[in-house]
C-alpha cells in the first residue's frame, strides 16, 4: 500500500514540477533562462500578439500568358532566321495562331517547341496551345518563385518569425507576427514589382491636351474621355503624387508609348541614396553589363525625349534624357519618404513576382487589441476559477477542497503541456482553458455524487469511495471521449485561432481524466488509509 | 451534506409531449436559420460572407453619428457601424462580395485619420475576407458540424445501443440547432467563432446525456416489474442533481468569460452559456424520450 502511494504521489509531483518548469519560458522571465529552456513555452497567436495573416492567390494564368508571349516572339525570330517568309504568329484568345500553314512551319514549331500542341488547322491557319502538363509546370514554378521572392522581401523587411507557405494549389499563406505597420508590410509583400522603361509620346498633339494632374479617383474618367483620341500604340498612364504637407494624393497624367524598351530583369542592385541638393531620398539602380549596354543604346537613340520609369503601372518619374548614359546606373526619384525609398529598394532587389497576386484574406491585429484580450482573458479565468473553487468547497466541503486541488493541478498541467509542445495560444484558446476549468470539476462532481449514493445505502467511507469511483469511471470516460471527438474535428476544420481552441480543449480532456482518476483518488486513498475516517465530509 | 436538489419525483416522461413540441419549434427555427444562412440572407459574419471589417479605437468619445457622416463624406458606402461595449471603439463592416481586397481598409483609415487626426486613432484590427475564402470557410464549418455529429453517433452506438446513439445524436443536433436559432432570432452575427462554440456545445452537452443514459442502462439491468417509462423517470430523478451541478460549474466559467472576457469572446461565451442550459434540458427532455420512442417493443436491457 505504502509503495503504491509513493509511486502515485511522485508521479503527481513530478508532473507538477515539470509543468511549472516548462511554463516559465512563457513568462517575461524568458530571456534570462538557459538556452535549452528557452525553446519551450507557449507561442502567442497572431490574435494575441498582433500581426498580419495574409492569404494570396497566385495568378498562374498570367505566368502562362507571359510564357505564351515569349514563345510567339521567339517564333517570329526563328521564322526570320530560317527565312520562312510571310508567316505571322500572334495570340488570339489565349491561342497561338500561325498562318499561313506549311510543312516548314509545322516542322519548325514541332522541333523548337515540343510543348506546343496543335489544336486545329483551318483556312491555312494553325492554332496552337501550350501542353496541359507544361501549363501546370509553369503555374507551379510561378508559385514557387513567388514564395521565394516574398520570403526574400520579408527577410529584408525584418520580421522576427515569419511563416510563409503554400496552401491548396495556388495559394500562399504569409504570417507576420508582431508587425507594427501592417499596411507597409502588405505593400511590400503584395507588389508584383514589374519595372519597365517606356518613352513618353510628347510629339502627339493629345499630350498637350491632357491635364497635368487630376484628383486620385478620376483615372477612369480621363481614360474614357480621351479613348478615341490617343494614337495607336499609346496609352494613358498615371503617377501617384502625395503632397507632403496636406497628405492629399493626386495623380499626374502621362501619354506613354506602349512598347517597352527595357524591364527590371537586368537589375543587379538597388539602394537608397540621398540627393544632396534637395536632401531627398531616391533609389539608385545598377544594371548588369547586358542591361547597361541596352540602357546606353536607349539613351543614345532618344536624347531630349522623356523616359518613364514605371513600376506596376505607376509612373514613378519621367526624366528628360539629356545625353547618352553609359555605365549602367540610373535613378528612380519621386517624392519618397526615407521609408518608402527603403521599401522600394527592397522590392527591386528581391525581384519581381512571376505573376500578380490576388489577396484572398487579410487579418491584421494591432498589438493593443491583443494585449487587451490577454488581460481580459486572464481576469475572466481567475474570476471563473474562484467561482468554481468556492462553489465546490461550499457544496462538497472537504471533498470539495480535494476537487479544487485537482482543479489547480489541471490548470498547471494544461499550461505545462501547452508549453512543452510550444502550442500557439490564441484568444479562443484562452477561452478553452477557462472552460476546461469549469469542466475539470465535472468528473469530480460525478464521482462525489456516486459516493454520496453509496454512503446513503450505508457503506463505509472507504468502500463508498472505491465503488463510487468504479461506477462513475465509464460515465466519465464516455463523456470525455465525446468532447475529444469534437476537439479533433475542430482541429481538422479550424483555422488559426480556432485550432488553438481545439488544442486546449483536447489536451484539457486528457489532463482532466488524469487528475480526476489518479489525482483525487490518490488523495482520498491517502487520507482514508492514514486516518480512520468515520464520516466523509462530502 | 448540502443538497441543492433533494430526492425528487418529477415525472419527466409525462411532460415529454410538451418538451417535444418546444424542441420541435426550436429545431424548426434552426432549420430556417440554416436555409437563410445558405441563401446568404442571415446576419453572416464577414468570415462567411466575405467583406471588410475595421475596428478603430478612439482616444476620446466620438458619437457614432459623426463617424457615419465622416465615412459617408469620404465616399465610403454600404457600411454598417457598430458600437462596442468597451469604450470608444467602433467596428465598421462592409459586406462586399467582389471588391478587390486591400484598398478599402486603407481608405477607411485615411478618411478617419484626416478628420479626427491621426494621433487620436488606433487601428485595433482589420479583416478582409475574399468571397472564395468566405465560401470555403462556410463549407468547412458545415462539414465540421456534420463530422462531429457522425463521430458522436458512432461512439455512442459503440458504447450503448443504436437507439441510445440516435437519442444522443438527435439531442446533440437539437442543442446545436437551438443555440443557432436563438442567435438567428436575436439577429446576432453568425460567424466562425459561433461555429466553434456550437461544436464545443455538441461535445459538452453529451456529458449530461451520457450521465443519464448510463443510469438508465444500469437501472434497466435490475428492471424488476417496472415499466420502461418508470425506469427512465427514476433514472432521471436520480441523476438530476449531478446533471445540474456539472452544468453549473461550467456555466460559471462561461459566465465569467461572458462578463469579463472582452468583446471578441463575448458572443462565444454567450453561445456556450445557452448551449449548457439547453444541453441540460435536452438530456432530460429530448434524449430520453427519443430512446423510448424508438423501438418501444424491444427490450431495452440488451447489452
Amino acid at each position: 500500500m505504502k509503495k503504491q502511494f509513493f509511486w502515485r504521489i511522485s508521479l503527481i509531483a513530478t508532473a507538477t514540477v515539470l509543468s511549472l518548469i516548462f511554463f516559465i519560458p512563457s513568462t517575461p522571465l524568458h530571456s534570462s533562462l538557459p538556452e535549452w529552456l528557452q525553446k519551450y513555452g507557449m507561442v502567442l497567436g497572431l490574435d494575441l500578439q498582433g500581426g498580419v495573416h495574409l492569404v494570396y492567390e497566385v495568378d498562374g494564368e498570367k505566368a502562362v500568358d507571359v510564357t505564351r508571349e515569349r514563345i510567339v516572339s521567339s517564333l517570329r525570330n526563328i521564322f526570320k532566321e530560317q527565312k520562312i517568309e510571310g508567316v505571322s504568329a500572334e495570340i488570339q484568345n489565349g491561342d497561338i495562331i500561325i498562318s499561313p500553314d506549311s510543312d516548314d512551319v509545322i516542322s519548325t514549331v514541332a522541333n523548337e517547341f515540343p510543348n506546343l500542341v496543335e489544336h486545329s488547322r483551318a483556312d491555312g491557319k494553325l492554332m496552337y496551345g501550350i501542353d496541359e502538363s507544361e501549363v501546370d509546370r509553369i503555374k507551379d514554378f510561378a508559385i514557387g518563385q513567388a514564395l521565394e521572392t516574398i520570403r526574400n522581401r520579408v527577410d529584408q523587411f525584418g520580421v522576427s518569425e515569419p511563416t510563409i507557405h503554400r496552401q491548396a494549389k495556388y495559394e500562399l499563406v504569409i504570417q507576420l507576427p508582431g508587425v507594427k505597420d501592417a499596411q507597409r508590410a502588405i505593400d511590400l509583400v503584395g507588389k508584383t514589382a514589374i519595372l519597365e522603361f517606356k518613352l513618353l509620346d510628347d510629339e502627339s498633339p493629345v499630350a498637350a491636351q491632357l491635364p497635368g494632374s487630376i484628383p486620385s479617383d478620376q483615372e477612369n474618367e480621363i481614360i474614357s474621355q480621351y479613348a478615341d483620341q490617343i494614337p495607336d500604340g499609346d496609352e494613358i498612364m498615371f503617377g501617384k503624387v502625395r503632397d507632403k504637407e496636406t497628405g492629399i494624393e493626386t495623380k499626374l497624367v502621362y501619354l506613354i508609348k506602349k512598347q517597352g524598351l527595357m524591364t527590371g530583369e537586368f537589375l543587379t542592385e538597388a539602394r537608397v541614396n540621398i540627393d544632396q541638393r534637395f536632401n531627398e531620398p531616391y533609389v539608385g539602380i545598377s544594371f548588369n553589363p547586358e542591361g547597361a549596354k541596352l540602357f546606353e543604346q536607349i539613351t543614345t537613340n532618344n536624347v531630349n525625349k522623356r523616359l518613364a520609369i514605371i513600376l506596376d503601372n505607376n509612373v514613378y518619374s519621367a526624366p528628360n534624357i539629356r545625353e547618352r548614359i553609359a555605365g549602367g546606373n540610373a535613378q528612380i526619384t519621386g517624392s519618397f519618404t526615407m521609408q518608402e525609398a527603403r521599401d522600394l529598394a527592397i522590392i527591386l532587389r528581391s525581384g519581381s513576382l512571376p505573376a500578380p497576386l490576388k489577396m484572398l484574406q487579410n487579418v491584421t491585429v494591432g498589438p493593443s487589441l491583443g494585449r487587451d484580450s490577454i488581460d481580459a482573458g486572464i481576469r475572466a479565468g481567475l474570476i471563473g476559477a474562484v467561482f468554481v473553487i468556492v462553489f465546490m468547497v461550499f457544496y462538497y466541503r472537504m471533498s470539495g477542497l480535494i476537487a479544487d486541488f485537482a482543479l489547480m493541478l489541471n490548470i498547471i498541467y494544461l499550461i505545462g503541456v501547452l508549453s512543452v509542445f510550444g502550442a500557439t495560444l490564441t484568444l479562443p484558446g484562452i477561452a478553452g482553458i477557462i472552460l476546461a476549468v469549469g469542466m475539470a470539476v465535472d468528473s469530480n462532481v460525478l464521482m462525489f455524487e456516486r459516493i454520496r449514493e453509496e454512503i446513503r445505502i450505508g457503506k463505509t467511507p472507504r468502500a463508498a469511495i472505491d465503488s463510487g469511483y468504479d461506477k462513475a469511471f465509464w460515465t466519465i470516460f464516455d463523456s470525455h471521449v465525446t468532447t475529444l471527438i469534437t476537439a479533433i474535428v475542430l482541429f481538422q476544420f479550424g483555422t488559426g485561432p480556432i485550432k488553438g481552441f481545439a488544442v486546449t480543449l483536447g489536451w484539457g480532456v486528457f489532463i482532466n481524466l488524469f487528475t480526476a482518476l489518479i489525482g483525487t483518488k490518490t488523495i482520498f486513498d491517502f487520507i482514508t488509509t492514514k486516518w480512520e475516517i468515520k464520516r466523509l465530509s462530502i | 451534506m448540502i443538497e441543492i436538489i433533494k430526492k425528487t419525483k418529477i415525472d419527466f416522461m409525462g411532460k415529454r409531449n410538451i418538451a417535444l413540441a418546444i424542441s420541435g419549434i426550436l429545431i424548426l427555427i434552426g432549420f430556417v436559420a440554416i436555409i437563410q444562412i445558405s441563401r446568404g440572407t442571415a446576419n453572416l459574419g464577414i468570415d462567411f460572407a466575405g467583406g471588410t471589417a475595421v475596428q478603430i479605437k478612439f482616444n476620446e468619445t466620438i458619437p457614432l453619428q459623426d463617424v457615419r457622416e465622416v465615412l459617408k463624406g469620404g465616399g465610403i458606402v454600404d457600411f454598417d457601424l457598430q458600437d462596442l461595449p468597451t469604450e470608444n471603439k467602433i467596428l465598421i463592416r462592409i459586406k462586399k462580395k467582389d471588391a478587390t481586397l486591400g484598398d478599402l481598409p486603407r481608405k477607411i483609415i485615411s478618411v478617419l485619420s484626416q478628420e479626427f487626426s491621426e494621433s487620436n486613432i488606433v487601428v485595433d484590427s482589420t479583416t478582409e475576407i475574399g468571397p472564395k475564402v468566405g465560401a470555403r470557410l462556410r463549407n468547412d464549418a458545415m462539414w465540421a458540424i456534420v463530422a462531429a455529429i457522425i463521430g458522436i453517433l458512432i461512439y455512442i452506438t459503440m458504447r450503448f445501443q443504436f437507439r441510445f446513439g440516435i437519442g444522443a445524436t438527435i439531442a446533440t443536433f437539437h442543442d446545436v440547432l437551438a443555440v443557432l436559432s436563438v442567435f438567428f432570432l436575436m439577429g446576432k452575427e453568425i460567424n466562425l467563432i459561433l461555429v466553434s462554440a456550437l461544436l464545443m456545445i455538441a461535445g459538452y452537452s453529451l456529458t449530461d446525456t451520457v450521465v443519464v443514459f448510463d443510469r438508465i442502462r444500469e437501472n434497466l439491468k435490475f428492471k424488476g416489474r417496472k415499466s420502461t417509462i418508470e425506469i427512465i423517470n427514476m433514472s432521471l430523478n436520480e441523476v438530476l442533481s449531478r446533471t445540474i451541478i456539472t452544468s453549473l460549474t461550467t456555466f460559471f466559467a462561461a459566465f465569467a468569460l461572458f462578463v469579463l472576457g472582452g468583446e471578441v469572446i463575448h458572443d462565444f461565451a454567450f453561445a456556450i452559456m445557452l448551449g449548457i442550459a439547453i444541453g441540460t434540458y435536452s438530456s432530460m427532455f429530448v434524449a430520453s424520450p427519443i430512446v423510448l420512442l424508438i423501438g418501444r417493443e424491444k427490450t431495452l436491457s440488451r447489452k
